[in-house]
C-alpha cells in the first residue's frame, strides 16, 4: 500500500527567498556545523541538532545572528514511534523516538524556523531553554505533562494541563484517546482522599513564601470560578494588603485534548473541533487548519473562496473584538457598554447565520474552499452593517475610551515594551500596542490579504489602555477590508476542483466507477492526505494562531499541534501585575483578551 | 384618640412604604437599567414585570438559610440586620410633608448622620464574620471608604445648617420657602451627593462589593433572606439619601399646585433615578484613587464651601 501514499507536493511559496537568505546567513555566521537541514519544508527551514548543541544554537539564533530570532514562537514534541513516513531523505534523518520542535520567529526577517532535537525513548530528557527564553517555562511543562519528556534545569517542572494525580502522558501514542478504551471510572475512598489532598493549596509549591520580614502575606485564590477571569482560569495571588506581591497563573481547567482528538478524527471531520479552540473566533479558527492542509496537498484555492474566507474572518474579528471591548469596560466597572456591543454582535451573528447557517461555531471552511456559495442577497445585509457600525463605534469611543475614570484605571497599568513582548511570545494586538508594526496579514500575506488596502493600527504605550485602542482601531480596519470584499467579490467556484477537497465532486460519479469509488471513499473515510509536515500561522483575533500538521499519509493526522496566542499571553501575567493592586490585575486580565479554550485546547 | 392614632399611622405608614418602595426599587432599577441598555429587563411576571418583586421575595424566603461552618455565627447573623435597622430608623426624621413624618427631632440631621455611621458596621462585620478573604477585603474597603467619606459628608451639610440656623429638618425645609438651598449651596449639594453614593455603596463607589474584583465583596457568603436584607438595605439607603437631599437642598415638600407629598415623592424619585443612571454610566475607580479623590478634592471643597458660606453670612449680618 505504501506506494499509493503520496508524499507532500506543496509548492514553494513566496517566502522561499527569506528562508534561503537565513540559511546563507547561518552558514556564514555560525562557526559550528552541529545541525542538519531537513530538505523538505523549505520555506520553514528545519534544522536538526543534538541535545548538547541545542542551547548554544538557540542562544546564537536569539542574540548573535544578524536579524535575530527574538521570539520562541512555539515549543512542542512529536511521538515518532509509530510514524512510518518521515518525509524526504528519511534515511538520513536522525534516529528519533520523540522529537522536540522549537519554532522561532524573527520579526525582522518575517520568517519562522524550526529546530528539531531527536530523543531516544531510553533517555527522555533535554536541557531546559528557560535561561534563554523565560516563556519556555510553560511550553516545557506542557511537554513534560503530555509526553513525559524531562527538562534539566527547569525551575518548576510540574503538570500543567492534566491534574497532578493523572497517570500517564496523554499525547503519547500508547495513551488511550477515549474513556471507552479503558475500564469504567470509579472513585474509591482512597483515591478520593488522594485527589482531595492534591487540591490543598501550599504556597511553597507555587514558589511563594508565606511571610516576609515585615509582613505575613495573604493568599487569595482568584478563580477558577470568578466573574472576571473569562472562563475557568485561576490565579493564586500573594497579597500584602491589596498589593500584589506575586501572581501565579494556573491553567488546564479547560483542557479537552483537542490535539489528541485530531489524531483520531478524519481530516475533514476535525474542522468543527477547530471552531471551539478560540470560541470567539468562529471560522477564523478553521483558516489556519485548512490552509495548512491545502499547503500539504498542494490545493489551489479559487479567488472567490479566498475572498469569502477573508470576509468571514474579518466579520469574526470584529465580533471577537466587540466582546473584548465590552468586557474590558465591564471589568473596570462600567456596566452598560457590553450590552450595546452585544447588540452589534447579534447583528453580526445574523449575517453569519444567513451565510453559513451557524452562529458562533459555523465550521464552514472546507479543505479547498468553503461549504456553500454565498446566498442570494448576502451583500445587502453586510452593506447595512458597514453603514451602521461606524456611528456606533464613535459612540463607544466617547463612552469608553474617552472616559476619564477608565483612562485613570488603565493608563500605565500592565506595561511591557517591545523587547519584553517578543521575549515572552506576545503576538497580535498585544504586540502592536508596544509600538511594533507587525501584522502577519501584511508581513506574510495569506489567503489573498495582499490584495486588500488596510492599515495596521499601532500605539506605543504598551499598557492596558493602548491594547484596547489597538483593537478598536482594528475594528475600523476590518470594516474597510469587508467593504472591499463586498465591492470586489470575484466570481467563479467557491471550492477547488482538486480531488482531495471535501466533500468531493459529485458531478461525474454516475458516469464512471472510478469517480464513484473515490467519492464513496472520500466521503466515508475522508481524504487521504499526502505524508508531510506543514505549519500555517495566521493573524487570528488574539494573535498568531497556527496549526502544525504532520501527516503520515493516512486519513487522520499523525500529530496536530495547535499554537494559540492566549497560551503565551497568560504566562506574562506575573510580570505585568507585580506591585499593583487587585483591581489592576482585573484590568490587565481584561486587556489581554484571552479565551481559556484557546489556552488549554 | 387621634393623638395616638395619627403618630401610629405615620410610623407604620412610613415604615411599610419605605420597605415596599425599597423592594419595588429592585424591580425599578432593573427595568431602568434595561431601558438604558437597550434590553427589556424583567417584564414577564405580572403587568410590566411588576410582580417580579414578589417572585424574588418568594425565592429569597424559601432559599436554604445557609450559614458557612467557618463563619463567626452570631455576628454573621446579626450583621445584615444592622443595615436594615439603621436605615429604617433614619427614615424617622425625614419630614415627608407638613403632617407626615415620624418624629420632629431638634437634632434630626445629626441623628441621620449617626444612623448612617452605624450602618457601615453591617458591612464591616459581615465582611469579618464571613471568614472569607474576598469578604474581608470588601469589609476593609468599606471601613476605609466610610471613614474617609463621612468626614466631608457631615461638613458638606454645615452650609445648609448655617443658612437655616437649625439642625431640625422641618425648619430646614421651611427656611427654603424663599429659594431652594441647591442654588446657594450647590457645592455642598455636589459633595453630599457624591458622599451619599459612597455611603450607600453604589457604583461608582461600590468598592466593598466590586463584583469584578471581589466576586461579591462583603456579602459573598450570604444567601437567602440574609442576603436579601443587605440587598434591601442598600435600596433603603438609596431612598433615604435621596429623600434627605430632597429635604436639604430641593425644598422638601415645597412646590406649587400639587400636594406636598407628591412633590416630595417626585423629587425623591428623580434623585433615585439619578443614582441608577450613575450606575449605568460610570466605571469604577480604583480603591486608592477613591481615597485620594476623597481627601484631596472633596474634603478641601467641603471646607472651602463652609468657609465661604460662613463668611457671606457674617458679611450680610
Amino acid at each position: 500500500m505504501s506506494s499509493a501514499i503520496a508524499t507532500s507536493v506543496y509548492r514553494p511559496t513566496a517566502y522561499r527567498a527569506a528562508a534561503e537568505a537565513f540559511i546563507g546567513d547561518l552558514r556564514r555566521e555560525y562557526a559550528h556545523e552541529h545541525y542538519w537541514l531537513q530538505p523538505d519544508c523549505l520555506d520553514m527551514p528545519t534544522l536538526w541538532t543534538g541535545q548538547r548543541e541545542l542551547l548554544p544554537l538557540l542562544r546564537f539564533l536569539k542574540s548573535s545572528l544578524s536579524q535575530p530570532f527574538a521570539m520562541l514562537y512555539d515549543l512542542t514534541a512529536i511521538d515518532e514511534r509509530l510514524r512510518t513516513n518521515r518525509g524526504e531523505r528519511e534515511a538520513s534523518q536522525p534516529e528519533s523516538d520523540f522529537t522536540l520542535v522549537y519554532q522561532l520567529l524573527s520579526v525582522e526577517r518575517d520568517l519562522f524556523i524550526r529546530i528539531k532535537v531527536a530523543l531516544p525513548e531510553s533517555r527522555l530528557s533535554a536541557p531546559s531553554a528557560t535561561p534563554i527564553w523565560a516563556c519556555a517555562n510553560w511550553y516545557e511543562r506542557e511537554i513534560w505533562d503530555l509526553f513525559g519528556i524531562e527538562f534539566c534545569g527547569h525551575p518548576h517542572l510540574r503538570r500543567i494541563m492534566m491534574p497532578e494525580t493523572w497517570a500517564g502522558h496523554p499525547l503519547r501514542k500508547e495513551h488511550h484517546a477515549r474513556a471507552t478504551e479503558v475500564d469504567p471510572f470509579s472513585l474509591s475512598a482512597d483515591k478520593q482522599r488522594k485527589e482531595q489532598e492534591a487540591l490543598l493549596f501550599k504556597p511553597e509549591e507555587w514558589g511563594m513564601a508565606r511571610a516576609s520580614d515585615s509582613a505575613e502575606f495573604m493568599f487569595l485564590n482568584l478563580g477558577p470560578n470568578h466573574p472576571s477571569v473569562h472562563g475557568v482560569f485561576r490565579v493564586a495571588l500573594q497579597l500584602d494588603g491589596e498589593q500584589i506581591i506575586d501572581a501565579v497563573p494556573d491553567i488546564g481547567y479547560h483542557h479537552r485534548g483537542a490535539e489528541k482528538m485530531a489524531e483520531r478524527q478524519a481530516w475533514h471531520s476535525y474542522i468543527p473541533y477547530t471552531d471551539r479552540i478560540d470560541y470567539l473566533g468562529g471560522v477564523m479558527n478553521n483558516l489556519p487548519y485548512v490552509l495548512a492542509l491545502e499547503q500539504l496537498a498542494g490545493i489551489e484555492v479559487p479567488a472567490r473562496a479566498q475572498t469569502i474566507r477573508v470576509m468571514m474572518c474579518e466579520l469574526f474579528r470584529i465580533s471577537s473584538h466587540l466582546v473584548f471591548y465590552g468586557t474590558f469596560a465591564q471589568d473596570v466597572g462600567q456596566m452598560s457598554p457590553v450590552f450595546y456591543m452585544f447588540v452589534d454582535r447579534e447583528k453580526l451573528f445574523g449575517i453569519v447565520e444567513a451565510i453559513t447557517g451557524g452562529r458562533m461555531h459555523p465550521a464552514w471552511f472546507r479543505i479547498g474552499g468553503v461549504a456553500q456559495d454565498l446566498p442570494r442577497g448576502w451583500d445587502t445585509m453586510i452593506r447595512e452593517f458597514l453603514d451602521y457600525m461606524p456611528a456606533r463605534l464613535r459612540e463607544y469611543e466617547g463612552m469608553v475610551l474617552k472616559n476619564k475614570l477608565l483612562q485613570r484605571r488603565t493608563r500605565g497599568i500592565g506595561v511591557y515594551d517591545t523587547a519584553e513582548a517578543l521575549d515572552w511570545g506576545i503576538t497580535g494586538p498585544g504586540l502592536r500596542a508596544t509600538g511594533l508594526e507587525w501584522d502577519l496579514r501584511k508581513r506574510r500575506p495569506y489567503s489573498g490579504y495582499d490584495q486588500f488596502d488596510f492599515d495596521i493600527p499601532v500605539y506605543d504605550g504598551g499598557d492596558c489602555f493602548d491594547r484596547c485602542r489597538v483593537r478598536v482601531e482594528e475594528i475600523h480596519q476590518s470594516l474597510r477590508i469587508i467593504r472591499q470584499c463586498v465591492d470586489n467579490m470575484p466570481g467563479g467556484p467557491y471550492k477547488s476542483d482538486h480531488p482531495l477537497t471535501t466533500p468531493p465532486r459529485k458531478e461525474r460519479t454516475m458516469q464512471d466507477i472510478e469517480t464513484l469509488i473515490q467519492h464513496f471513499v472520500n466521503n466515508s473515510w475522508g481524504p487521504v492526505m499526502p505524508a508531510g509536515e506543514t505549519c500555517f500561522p495566521v493573524e487570528a483575533t488574539k494573535g498568531l494562531n497556527s496549526y502544525q500538521i504532520i501527516s503520515d499519509g493516512g486519513t487522520t493526522a499523525y500529530r496536530t499541534r495547535i499554537r494559540t496566542p492566549s497560551f503565551a499571553h497568560l504566562q506574562m501575567i506575573p510580570l505585568m501585575s507585580r506591585g499593583l493592586l487587585v483591581a489592576d490585575l482585573i484590568a490587565i486580565l481584561a486587556s489581554i483578551d484571552f479565551v481559556m479554550a484557546d489556552v488549554d485546547r | 384618640m387621634s393623638a395616638v392614632w395619627i403618630p401610629l399611622a405615620n410610623i407604620f405608614g412610613i415604615l411599610i412604604a419605605a420597605v415596599l418602595l425599597a423592594a419595588l426599587l429592585t424591580w425599578g432599577e432593573r427595568r431602568l437599567l434595561g431601558f438604558w441598555q437597550d434590553r427589556p429587563g424583567p417584564n414577564r411576571v405580572g403587568p410590566f414585570g411588576l410582580l417580579q418583586v414578589v417572585a424574588d421575595m418568594i425565592k429569597l424566603f424559601f432559599k436554604e438559610d445557609f450559614v458557612p461552618r467557618f463563619a463567626d455565627i452570631p455576628v454573621f447573623v446579626l450583621a445584615p440586620t444592622v443595615v436594615m435597622a439603621t436605615m429604617l430608623l433614619g427614615f424617622a426624621v425625614i419630614p415627608v410633608a407638613p403632617q407626615i413624618g415620624v418624629i420632629d427631632l431638634n437634632v434630626g440631621l445629626l441623628f441621620f448622620l449617626a444612623m448612617s455611621s452605624i450602618a457601615v458596621y453591617s458591612v464591616m462585620l459581615g465582611g469579618y464574620a464571613s471568614n472569607n478573604k474576598y469578604a474581608l477585603l470588601g469589609g476593609l474597603r468599606a471601613g476605609a471608604q466610610t471613614v474617609s467619606y463621612e468626614v466631608f459628608m457631615g461638613l458638606s451639610l454645615m452650609g445648609v445648617v448655617m443658612m437655616s440656623g437649625s439642625f431640625n429638618l422641618r425648619e430646614i425645609v421651611q427656611a427654603q420657602t424663599e429659594g431652594w438651598f441647591i442654588i446657594p449651596q450647590f457645592v455642598g449639594f455636589l459633595v453630599f451627593f457624591i458622599a451619599g453614593i459612597a455611603e450607600s455603596h453604589r457604583l461608582p463607589f461600590d468598592l466593598p462589593e466590586a463584583e469584578h474584583e471581589l466576586t461579591a465583596g462583603f456579602h459573598t457568603e450570604y444567601s437567602g433572606m440574609k442576603f436579601g436584607m443587605f440587598f434591601v438595605g442598600e435600596y433603603l439607603s438609596v431612598i433615604l439619601i435621596s429623600s434627605l437631599i430632597t429635604t436639604l437642598f430641593l425644598g422638601g415638600w415645597l412646590g406649587p399646585w400639587l400636594p406636598p407629598v407628591v412633590w416630595f415623592c417626585l423629587k425623591t424619585s428623580f434623585l433615585v433615578m439619578l443614582f441608577i443612571l450613575m450606575r449605568a454610566a460610570l466605571p469604577r475607580p480604583r480603591y486608592d484613587q477613591l481615597m485620594q479623590f476623597g481627601w484631596k478634592v472633596m474634603l478641601p471643597l467641603a471646607l472651602a464651601n463652609l468657609l465661604l458660606t460662613g463668611g457671606i453670612l457674617l458679611w450680610n449680618q
